[in-house]
């Protein structure tokens, strides 16, 4: 417990660092452009290839379960859509996230900390946790809500490929459900959800590699905390922004 | 002037270094040595700030070093130079992006003369030409030459460099060394050196400080060491039956003249 505070009190105070005022907006831009072309463009794949999965996998779940009841058969599109955009883009996609992009930011600070890179810019005179960090979080603010969203709408077609070619389900049947009972505070539901949970898998990820000790097996340990913590912190996170939202 | 006053270091209960006070000079190489374990980077790292003693006090000027708030202590810092003992070049930037990384972050200067700035450095080291190299595709001396021109490019009052010898053969040793003298003395700087390079010593030590298990053990100069009587002095500087020999050649050809 004492940890746990310990390591929450130097989060807090460590994050007060990372925001203050950059030396050269121009230097902390550049890094931030790289670091969306990492967070973004390096992660699209990845993110499009289990969207598709997420999406058939609750269309052909959903059909399994409505087979024999009452429920109308279009169902099946509104479903896809609001499970998509509400929990399984988000979520789904960001724990992902944490798995590769925060195991990556870990590394990434935790090699500049051992290699001395850290110390060389803190000697220089840079605020080093807000030039390591405040360039990645920005990055990650604008380019998760993107993927998410990207991910929500590949997800809707994984659900169309898995059930309509299949022939379980026509065209019309699953346009109708994708087309009713939409609700937009949804979609904003799932841009929150985004914005936090990058959030989350930033800073902790960046935190877990800023402070490293040691050597190679502490580095490998502070990568594995990161994804950890970052799950964790995000599934409770989920929990707290659902309880608030929906309620 | 850089003046550490007792200053006390420990880690756990450990005692790293007791009681430690010296002052090191402008113009002059100010070398700490000392074995493996002697406490020379914690000391180095006390004097840049980069740890905070147990009790104690380090001093640039008249400017109690941790009594200095951070925005404080980041202004001093830019008056600072090191080198570190793996150079700590950015591995993603060019030779020339990493020398300029202290003025894009710093300085004022436009383009045309961050480049200038560069370019003299780069002289400076004997590397002009390789802006464009990656420091992976650089040899050990080079990178060490190339973190003595990033240490050098905001013109620093100080200059700190942390076992610059080590892992290179015995003529790039020589290299850095003439370098880190020359800049030392031309630029009027506080230069202070961390080593344990027998060369070292011996070429450039104006002012050598002995550290032996956390303490300040011998003073003097690199005249000086050849004379000593200092047990622990000797103990470090003649530790191979060779070096003895030569000390006991030396002592009798100054005693024939």
């Amino acid at each position: 417990m004492t940890k746990l505070l310990y390591h929450f009190g130097r989060y807090v105070l460590w994050l007060g660092q990372a925001f203050r005022k950059p030396e050269r907006v121009g230097m902390y831009w550049k890094e931030t452009l790289r670091q969306m072309n990492n967070i973004g463009i390096g992660s699209l794949i990845i993110i499009g290839v289990i969207s598709i999965f997420i999406g058939a996998v609750t269309a052909v779940q959903f059909a399994y379960q409505m087979e024999g009841s009452i429920i109308p058969r279009y169902y099946v599109g509104y479903v896809v859509r609001d499970m998509t955009i509400i929990e399984l883009a988000p979520t789904f996609s960001c724990m992902l996230l944490a798995g590769k992009v925060g195991s990556n930011l870990a590394t990434e600070l935790g090699g500049m900390r051992q290699k001395e890179h850290i110390d060389a810019m803190e000697i220089m005179g840079v605020n080093t946790a807000a030039y390591l960090v405040q360039p990645k979080l920005i990055a990650a603010l604008v380019v998760v809500p993107m993927l998410v969203c990207i991910g929500a709408f590949i997800s809707i077609i994984g659900g169309y490929t898995a059930v309509v070619p299949t022939g379980w389900f026509s065209h019309g049947e699953y346009i109708q459900g994708l087309r009713s009972f939409f609700e937009p505070y949804n979609v904003w539901m799932m841009f929150v959800k985004a914005f936090v949970f990058a959030f989350i898998l930033t800073t902790v990820s960046c935190y877990q590699g800023y402070f490293v000790k040691g050597g190679s097996i502490e580095l490998g340990d502070a990568s594995t905390r990161a994804v950890v913590f970052s799950n964790i912190l995000i599934l409770l996170s989920d929990y707290i922004i659902a309880m608030i939202m929906t309620s | 002037m850089i003046r550490a006053e007792n200053i006390f270091k420990d880690f756990s209960g450990q005692v790293v270094l007791s009681d430690v006070s010296c002052s090191f000079e402008a113009g002059k190489a100010n070398l700490i040595i000392g074995r493996s374990g002697a406490g020379k980077t914690v000391f180095l790292k006390i004097l840049i700030g980069l740890l905070k003693p147990t009790s104690g006090k380090v001093w640039f000027g008249d400017t109690s070093l941790f009594d200095l708030d951070k925005q404080q202590l980041r202004e001093l810092r830019m008056q600072i130079g090191m080198l570190f003992q793996g150079s700590a070049l950015f591995d993603s930037m060019t030779v020339e992006d990493n020398i300029r990384f202290p003025l894009d972050m710093f300085s004022k200067m436009t383009r045309g003369e961050k480049n200038k700035r560069v370019d003299y450095c780069l002289e400076r080291v004997n590397l002009a030409g390789n802006n464009k190299k990656y420091p992976s595709e650089l040899s050990g001396g080079m990178q060490k030459r190339v973190g003595i021109a990033r240490a050098i490019v905001l013109k620093p009052n100080y200059l700190f460099c942390d076992e610059p010898n080590s892992g290179l053969d015995p003529k790039t040793a020589i290299l850095i060394d003439e370098l880190i003298y020359s800049i030392t003395r031309d630029d009027k700087i506080i230069t202070i050196i961390n080593t344990h390079d027998m060369n070292s010593v011996m070429e450039i030590g104006d002012h050598i400080f002995l550290l032996h298990e956390g303490q300040l053990a011998w003073t003097g100069s690199k005249g000086e060491v050849l004379t000593s009587t200092n047990e622990t002095l000797e103990s470090f500087i003649f530790a191979s039956p060779f070096l003895q020999r030569l000390k006991r050649m030396y002592a009798k050809s100054v005693h024939t003249i």
